[in-house]
């Protein structure tokens, strides 16, 4: 491998040259990604379907991963080349720690993702685009923060909740009617799963809690004990329990008029 | 013009060796012993920045007595080609047998090579295993040949006379401050047989520790629990610390 790039680097399948192309590539996309900071830490969480075209591609994709022990990425857009650009940024980041004896800030974590999704954008302008979520607990100034992306790698930190994604604009209609800064941890993950929920009601592309099959939303929280996923029992309990009351009321909980 | 003497292949590596060991011989031992839950590193060292070991991968620790730079150099190409491997491959594809593999011949290469001189280090490159059977622990000596060693290891300064006194006093299945203990007692003990006390600021340690929910079982042992650890002696002390561990 090392050879073939130093001497007949075209022969690799990486650098070869692609033909050009009528339309959209078909490939799995993902696509619903929600974030809700709370006091002491930041919940991050994601629904399970990949679509590819009109197609469900996979009902149980994971799209929320930890990037190191006080960070996380969920990831919308082209699902091959997305959970490759995560393995790469955590490697980074562990590489980092392990060199320099010393973790990246969180900041720097943040810039560092900015320049991959920049390095891709000749993929996006051809349909493949990725753009991740970012969120991650700030030991030095002990909060949980939240940074967003767009396709060239512009970088923007977002205050209480965020959303990226085909279903983000429902979510983030659900979680601005839905959010208070002074939420606990239990109240943020329903928050969250409400959103998801909201987003699978109008975006097609976004999948619900799947009851049948038992696939409930990846829910994550970063705290300053460091990062944890929510098992499977607490995320079923969670949208079991947003369901329930979603059968009274199917468009989910009321915000006051005034 | 002067004519260069003639100095004999055997005579040009003994001088080489040497002048490694020397060097090595001027730095401070350290010991790595298996204990019930995994591998531990002790080592004295004044400095907190610089550190004797480290982490090279999930289950691989490295511990080094030398020169700093040279084993520096040697660390961080060691924490490259792991992380490349289990980028490329898998995660349970990094082992320390290929690790020490690499070592092996970085070093040799370089003790061999009449451009440059020889690395004034010795390292230990250890792994831990889901059971104290799979653990594995290898030396490399300066030349760059490979000790594949079970138990305990010295290397620095002083390491033959402290490796004698930790083989006798070794046993399998220590607690973590029992194998603490031992090991503090065999680097306290000068050459000429008089003991000295290492206070616990002075001490570095580390432990591969397999009962570690992380996918990472390296962990530096610093501060209070270090201190709770030298002073306990008995197994309650010891359940109560691996709680508070995480």
């Amino acid at each position: 491998m090392d050879f073939l790039s130093d001497h007949q680097p075209q022969l690799l399948p990486g650098n070869r040259q692609l033909p050009p192309t009528q339309g959209v590539i078909e490939a799995p996309h993902g696509t619903t990604i929600v974030a809700v900071t709370f006091p002491g830490g930041v919940v991050l969480a994601g629904d399970r379907r990949a679509t590819m075209g009109n197609v469900i591609a996979q009902r149980d994709i994971e799209k929320v991963f930890p990037a190191d022990e006080y960070s996380a990425v969920g990831i919308a857009g082209t699902a091959g080349l997305a959970v490759e650009m995560v393995k790469l940024f955590q490697l980074e980041l562990e590489h980092f720690e392990k060199v320099e004896g010393a973790q990246l800030s969180l900041e720097g974590k943040a810039n560092r993702l900015s320049t991959m999704i920049r390095s891709n954008l000749g993929m996006a302008m051809q349909g493949l685009a990725v753009v991740p979520l970012f969120a991650g607990f700030d030991v030095d100034r002990a909060k949980g923060r939240i940074f967003s992306y767009d396709v060239t790698g512009g970088r923007s930190e977002e205050h209480g909740y965020a959303a990226t994604g085909s279903g983000s604009i429902f979510a983030r209609g659900a979680m601005k009617k839905l959010f208070r800064d002074d939420l606990t941890e239990d109240q943020a993950t329903t928050l969250v799963v409400q959103a998801l929920y909201d987003a699978a009601d109008d975006d097609s592309a976004t999948g619900g809690p799947d009851v049948a099959r038992r696939i409930y939303p990846i829910v994550t929280v970063i705290t300053e004990d460091g990062f944890r996923r929510l098992t499977e029992d607490e995320a079923s309990e969670i949208a079991r329990a947003v369901l329930e009351r979603r059968l009274e009321q199917p468009d989910g909980p009321r915000a006051a008029l005034l | 013009m002067s004519t260069p003497f003639y100095v004999s292949p055997q005579q040009a590596m003994a001088d080489r060796a040497e002048y490694a060991r020397k060097g090595i011989a001027r730095g401070r031992s350290l010991v790595v012993l298996q204990y019930a839950d995994g591998i531990v590193f002790v080592g004295e060292n004044p400095s907190r920045a610089l550190h004797k070991f480290s982490e090279i991968y999930d289950r691989i620790g490295f511990a080094a007595a030398g020169k700093y730079n040279e084993y520096e150099n040697l660390r961080i190409g060691g924490v490259r080609y792991a992380d490349l491997r289990g980028y490329t491959y898998d995660r349970d594809d990094v082992t320390a047998r290929g690790l020490a593999n690499v070592y092996a011949q970085t070093l040799g290469t370089i003790f061999s090579s009449a451009a440059e001189k020889p690395y004034e280090v010795e390292l230990v490159v250890a792994e831990v295993g889901e059971t104290p059977e799979g653990d594995q622990i290898y030396r490399l000596p300066h030349d760059g040949s490979i000790v594949d060693e079970h138990g305990s290891v010295a290397v620095g300064g002083n390491a033959e006379q402290i490796s004698s006194f930790l083989d006798q006093r070794h046993q399998d299945g220590m607690s973590l401050a029992e194998a603490l203990k031992l090991a503090v007692q065999a680097l306290s003990r000068d050459t000429n047989g008089s003991e000295r006390e290492i206070p616990a600021e002075r001490l570095e340690v580390a432990v591969l520790d397999r009962t570690r929910p992380q996918q990472r079982k390296f962990k530096r042992i610093v501060g209070r629990q270090l201190s709770r650890l030298l002073e306990a002696d008995g197994a309650a002390t010891e359940a109560e610390s691996a709680e508070e561990e995480d």
